[in-house]
């Protein structure tokens, strides 16, 4: 099998005068190296705004352009570690040398790396085709705002900056590509969330029938949103394996993966609250610009989801958000494990402390002023959700969640706690909250093809994947119960174009909840055609029919001597002289697609003890609290492992996690040295507790909780930091609080937007 | 990330290694824990033509206790200094920085000549050199040559050691009975290269300070000893002024620098810090 | 920009050494890295490459009874030596008690951490057979996993050492560890 490598721009925004392969092609072992002007028989990418569903286009009006993002660098590159050139080779050692080889000649030209004057109508342009840097312009407004501000007691404003994360995944991007050449016939591997998307995305710009590829998903070592998009590496891979007519792998490195895979948060946003002597909220008004860097190759979606989630679980009617998405010269943003909503709920409860703190009432009193009751469910916010259909929460108990946290942690012997140490001086307690909503579960759709073998065992094949969720087990589960049988009967096939025509993919917390509502729908429809199969050949009614699967057999409901096996079902299914099978409807198997109207929506209270050392100015995390609500649980054990995991996660991006770009748009972070994700010796035990509110337009009840850990975490942490110093009359508004900006508010002063530097 | 092309060689003896470093002048680079030097190669921003393997050379790597002095081979493993009894016993301070060095399996490779031709101010080994008042041994074609620590460590990453000479071993005091010692570092994550750290030895004299020793590592280019904060110690009695004095003194001494990860304000504020506890801790031990 | 490479046209080198137990051998050139070699060479792709600049401890392995990033070693040194990966921990079929109880206490969910975690975990173990949890946590400080949180992984470490205080299961895998008779001019 060949190796692919990229040479990667060495600039954030240069002019590409010439790029000279020739040394490269005759380097050892090398059989093709190609530049963006070589790819002339590969259509580009295709454009994000064919994603955009019409129903929210015109209920929100936003302004947005579209970049096209190039498979190789062309004339001008976008940001550090953007592809220029592809090498094939023996291996990777000789590829890269190779890649040492090859020579380019660029004009190094200024670039647009701060976020609030790239989004000024006069800042350089990032993509000289579009107007401004300002790819994405939405206002929503829900009530009126700015009436309320007018009569309001009382208001206050905190801006907020939520730092660049990436995603790393301890196993970077991995493409493999291998070609049929008898055939004209592509099977691509790849560690990707979204196997049919890349099928399509592939087709399209090779010019080849969908059906003539195959993507299959191996084992894939994390994903976290970072493999939710179709890279351009991903399709020339393939494009390589066509041309050349041989097997081609690409095995992304480190260095790579932190300067391009796609990254999140980096969010600016200044927010308003208008509140009464009591502590209820009235009225909110936001303005956010999110650094999206040279891409948005899911289109705003994290934009508007910061949005969307912005009001949380609190009984809020007004609300004026402007938010924007803003091209600069640095990675891609894309989903990434939360996706908009951490920004959003560290937003929220930073307001929500704000309030606490001006009318000296306690925080969690302040929360449970505003929290939604769950009588008030279904409770319609009155805003768009991205499908274009109202924000309605249909199930959950919000004020239980926070109770129990506050109950479980002891909450007022910690505050007493707290008021001790406060006395005695040395380091420092603190409590942060976090409540927070959820969407999960976003359409449009997800598959299960269910079929059952002679042998009873029964298969589901579906378009979701997994990086680590256990899905092979939770749906196993699922499709056992459904049919009775146990679940080592049951084979679960996940990511294989070729076993689901449609699919959508693993993310946004969707795959158990969709997949399984799929698997219902497919299971009734495939017992109901058995029970017509059996009921035809006993010469019986469908209704009386009794589906044994464990035993294979069918019998006529109360009595067992009026029964078919299995396997005469299946011949019957089958086509041939005198069966009934025919056409479509031939075969043991069924596929449904669920569609859900709307998104589900969890919800979770987090807490967070602190402790802060004033003395050398660091933060331990000593003690961390979640109550959840993800509707029903299928599997308690891989559901506390997702939610221990996002709580982790989102450790990092309170204390430790930064991605640093430079004034000339360099990586600073260029290694795992620099860029510092949790060890194990930075996590506490988490402390978890659930309820279950079941999702009522579900047909288990079942609701998505991949992220949930990440979505409180660090406004928990980062409220619990600011609570540790009140004392001190300064407030946490800048995440992470690395121990620089922890020393920098407890000497007073304002946090600088992003480290030393 | 795969390095470039080198030549290997696999030294079984000094001699054989000083040979290869004489015959390949500057296209040769001694390897040892490569737990510096390989990433750097896999990174390709130092791409020797020959790698000369000193691994195989057993009679690099010892610990032993003679006339007041440790002496340790260049080769010996952060792992085996932490672990010996003979360092314990004669200069724990070495035994409890070389906990701090990275992670188990980094430990079990590096080796204390290979962090100290490396010479990174945040790493522990240079800090203890200086401390301890290290003789630097090396070998070449040319005879042999002793440094001391000072005038090894020459700047960030820079040290006196020619590219045709092989660090073969270290000398440094011993931590004598009734000497106090601290070691206090800072880093991000628990293993990470310091933010800031602090050795010191202290003697007690009736409750006034005798001989006294502060060095500080991870504030400036490269690590050293304070002169100022000793000078403030030396002959005055142990009392919370006084520490707070030399604290400061070291503060104002240290040339901390900023990076990503800390500014030098941040960085004076942590020496501050780290040598007043430095002492408290070493004169407790005094 | 750099030279060409001056390496000559075929420099392999062959080399035999010891892979959980067994001899095996090699032509490699100089650079070529032991995880490489583990896993292009010998096909034991159970090692895992995470970041190739020695941080993450995906690539660990126990080189002559002490745990070591292979992506920072490279295949040559280890000639004539015991290199252990964790295709040696299961007996066939039948998984290390360690492997079993990452199994039961869901200590893994993506798996790309876990090699190189068992290694590090078995290294511990071997050590002390009734770690705490500040020394289970700092024993695997340098494998990071970026899916469980390590909450698991700390349970299923403890729930073999449980084992063994119980005597439920014998301290098996001696094999990896040479005999204590080396390493005597360390004190």
């Amino acid at each position: 099998m060949l190796a692919a490598g990229f040479l990667r721009s060495p600039y954030a925004r240069a002019r590409i005068r010439s790029i000279d392969l020739d040394a490269a092609r005759r380097a050892r072992g090398i059989v093709l190296a190609l530049s963006g002007s070589d790819l002339a028989d590969i259509r580009p990418l295709p454009d994000m705004g064919s994603r955009l569903t019409k129903r929210w286009l015109d209920r929100v009006r936003p302004r947005t352009q579209f970049p096209r993002q190039r498979l190789l660098a062309e004339e001008l590159t976008h940001w550090v570690g953007e592809p220029v050139a592809v090498v094939v080779g023996g291996d990777r050692y000789l590829v890269e040398d190779a890649l040492d080889a090859i020579a380019v000649d660029y004009e190094p030209l200024e670039p647009v790396v701060d976020l609030r004057r790239a989004a000024h109508p006069d800042a350089p342009k990032v993509h000289p085709e579009l107007e401004d840097n300002v790819i994405f312009d939405f206002e929503v407004a829900l009530g009126d705002a700015a009436g309320a501000f007018a009569t309001a007691e009382r208001t206050l404003r905190r801006r907020i900056r939520s730092g660049r994360n990436a995603a790393v995944p301890l196993e970077c991007r991995v493409t493999a590509a291998v070609p049929n050449v008898r055939t004209g016939e592509l099977t691509v591997y790849s560690g990707t969330q979204t196997p049919h998307t890349l099928r399509r995305t592939t087709a399209e710009c090779l010019g080849m029938p969908e059906s003539a590829i195959r993507v299959i998903v191996p084992d894939v070592g994390g994903g976290f949103g970072g493999k939710n998009s179709v890279y351009p590496e991903e399709v020339l891979v393939a494009y390589l394996a066509r041309r050349l007519g041989r097997p081609v792998k690409w095995v992304e490195d480190r260095r790579e993966n932190l300067l391009s895979m796609t990254q999140g948060r980096d969010q600016d946003i200044e927010a308003e609250a208008a509140f009464d002597g009591d502590g209820r909220v009235l009225a909110v008004r936001v303005n956010q610009w999110l650094d999206c860097g040279a891409y948005e190759p899911q289109g705003p979606v994290v934009t508007y989801q910061t949005f969307t989630h912005l009001l949380g679980p609190y009984r809020i009617r007004h609300l004026q958000f402007h938010g924007r998405s803003v091209a600069t010269n640095k990675a891609p943003q894309a989903p990434y494990r939360g996706a908009g909503r951490p920004e959003a709920v560290l937003v929220m409860e930073s307001l929500m402390d704000g309030v606490a703190s001006e009318l000296s009432l306690d925080p969690a009193e302040v929360r449970q002023r505003n929290l939604i009751g769950p009588q008030a469910l279904p409770y319609n916010v009155g805003i768009p959700f991205r499908d274009g259909n109202d924000v309605v929460y249909d199930s959950g108990n919000y004020p239980e969640l926070l109770n129990r946290v506050l109950d479980t942690a002891g909450y007022h012997s910690l505050r007493s706690q707290q008021a001790e140490r406060r006395k005695l001086g040395g380091k420092l307690l603190g409590i942060g909250l976090a409540c927070y909503v959820e969407a999960t579960g976003t359409g449009p759709f997800e598959g299960a093809a269910i079929s059952i073998d002679p042998s009873g065992e029964v298969t589901l094949a579906t378009g979701g994947c997994s990086q680590g969720q256990g899905h092979e087990i939770s749906l196993a589960q699922v499709v056992a119960e459904l049919w009775m049988i146990e679940p080592e009967r049951v084979r679960i096939v996940l990511g294989d174009t070729a076993h689901i025509a449609y699919g959508a993919g693993t993310y946004a917390s969707r795959t158990l909840q969709l997949v399984s509502a799929a698997a219902v729908e497919a299971s009734a429809n495939l017992r109901e055609k058995l029970r017509l199969l059996a009921a035809g050949l006993l010469e019986a009614t469908a209704d009386d029919i009794d589906v044994d699967l464990q035993n294979r057999r069918l019998a006529v409901k109360g009595d067992p001597s009026r029964a078919v096996s299995l396997a005469q079902v299946a011949r019957a299914a089958a086509p041939g002289w005198g069966s009934t099978g025919a056409g479509d409807g031939a075969g043991l198997q069924a596929t449904a697609y669920f569609a859900p109207s709307t998104q589900a929506w969890a919800s979770a209270a987090h807490l967070a003890l602190v402790e802060v050392d004033p003395a050398h100015a660091t933060v331990i995390v000593k003690r961390f609290l979640v109550c959840h609500d993800a509707g029903r649980v299928i599997n308690p054990l891989l559901a506390e492992g997702q939610i221990v995991g996002g709580v982790a996660t989102g450790l990092g991006g309170a204390l430790l996690e930064e991605v640093v770009y430079d004034e000339a748009g360099q990586l600073l972070t260029g290694t795992l040295m620099d860029y510092l994700i949790p060890a194990a010796t930075d996590v506490p035990n988490v402390e978890l507790d659930h309820i279950e509110t079941l999702n009522p337009n579900h047909p288990l009840g079942v609701k998505g909780l991949g992220e949930g850990g990440t979505v409180g975490a660090p406004a928990a942490i980062a409220r619990a930091i600011a609570d540790a110093l009140q004392p001190l009359g300064v407030d946490v508004d800048t995440l992470p609080v690395t121990p620089e900006r922890l020393f920098r508010l407890l000497q007073g002063e304002a946090q600088p937007s992003h480290s030393a530097k | 990330m795969k390095p470039a092309p080198f030549d290997y060689v696999a030294a079984s003896s000094i001699e054989e290694a000083i040979d290869s470093l004489h015959q390949h002048g500057d296209a040769a680079k001694v390897l040892a824990g490569g737990q510096s030097l390989v990433p750097l190669m896999n990174l390709r921003l130092v791409r020797p033509g020959v790698l000369v393997d000193v691994n195989p050379i057993e009679s690099l790597s010892f610990i032993e206790e003679d006339s007041g002095r440790l002496r340790i081979g260049a080769l010996t493993r952060a792992h085996d200094i932490e672990q010996s009894s003979v360092a314990q016993h004669a200069c724990p301070l070495l035994s409890e920085a070389s906990r701090w060095i990275g992670h188990r399996a980094i430990r079990h490779r590096g080796t204390i000549g290979g962090s100290l031709a490396h010479n990174d101010p945040a790493a522990e080994y240079p800090l203890m050199a200086a401390l301890l008042g290290a003789r630097l041994v090396m070998r070449s074609a040319g005879g042999v040559r002793t440094l001391a620590a000072a005038d090894f460590a020459v700047d960030y990453l820079t040290t006196a050691l020619r590219p045709d000479e092989l660090l073969t071993q270290i000398d440094l005091a011993v931590v004598p009975p009734g000497t106090g010692w601290s070691f206090r570092e800072m880093a991000r994550r628990h293993g990470d290269f310091a933010l800031a750290e602090v050795g010191v030895t202290i003697v007690n004299r009736n409750g006034v300070i005798g001989d006294v020793k502060v060095a500080v590592g991870g504030a400036g280019p490269v690590a050293r000893r304070l002169s100022t904060a000793e000078q403030a110690l030396k002959g005055e009695a142990f009392r919370p002024d006084t520490v707070e004095a030399a604290s400061h003194a070291a503060a104002a001494e240290c040339q901390a620098e900023s990076d990503l990860h800390a500014s030098a304000e941040y960085r004076q504020h942590l020496v501050r810090t780290l040598v007043a506890e430095a002492l408290r801790e070493a004169w407790s031990r005094a | 920009m750099p030279e060409p490479s001056r390496a000559p046209l075929f420099g392999l080198v062959t080399m035999e050494l010891q892979v959980n137990g067994r001899p095996a051998e090699g032509r490699v050139e100089p650079r070529k890295l032991l995880l490489d070699f583990l896993r292009d060479d010998l096909r034991l792709t159970g090692t895992h490459a995470g970041c190739e600049h020695g941080v993450c401890g995906a690539c660990t392995v126990i080189l002559d009874g002490r745990t070591v990033r292979s992506c920072l070693t490279f295949a040559l040194q280890v000639a004539g030596h015991d290199v252990w990966t964790v295709e040696g921990m299961a007996q066939g079929d039948e998984l290390s008690p360690l492997q079993n109880a990452f199994h039961q206490q869901h200590g893994l969910q993506c798996g790309y951490c876990t090699p190189g975690m068992l290694m590090s975990a078995l290294e511990l173990l071997h050590e002390r057979s009734n770690p705490n949890e500040l020394e289970i946590r700092q024993a695997i400080s340098g494998n990071l996993c970026r899916c469980t949180g390590y909450q698991n992984i700390v349970k299923s470490i403890r729930a073999v050492a449980d084992a063994y205080q119980a005597g439920a299961i014998e301290r098996a895998m001696g094999d990896i560890w040479p005999k204590p008779e080396r390493r005597s001019s360390h004190g």
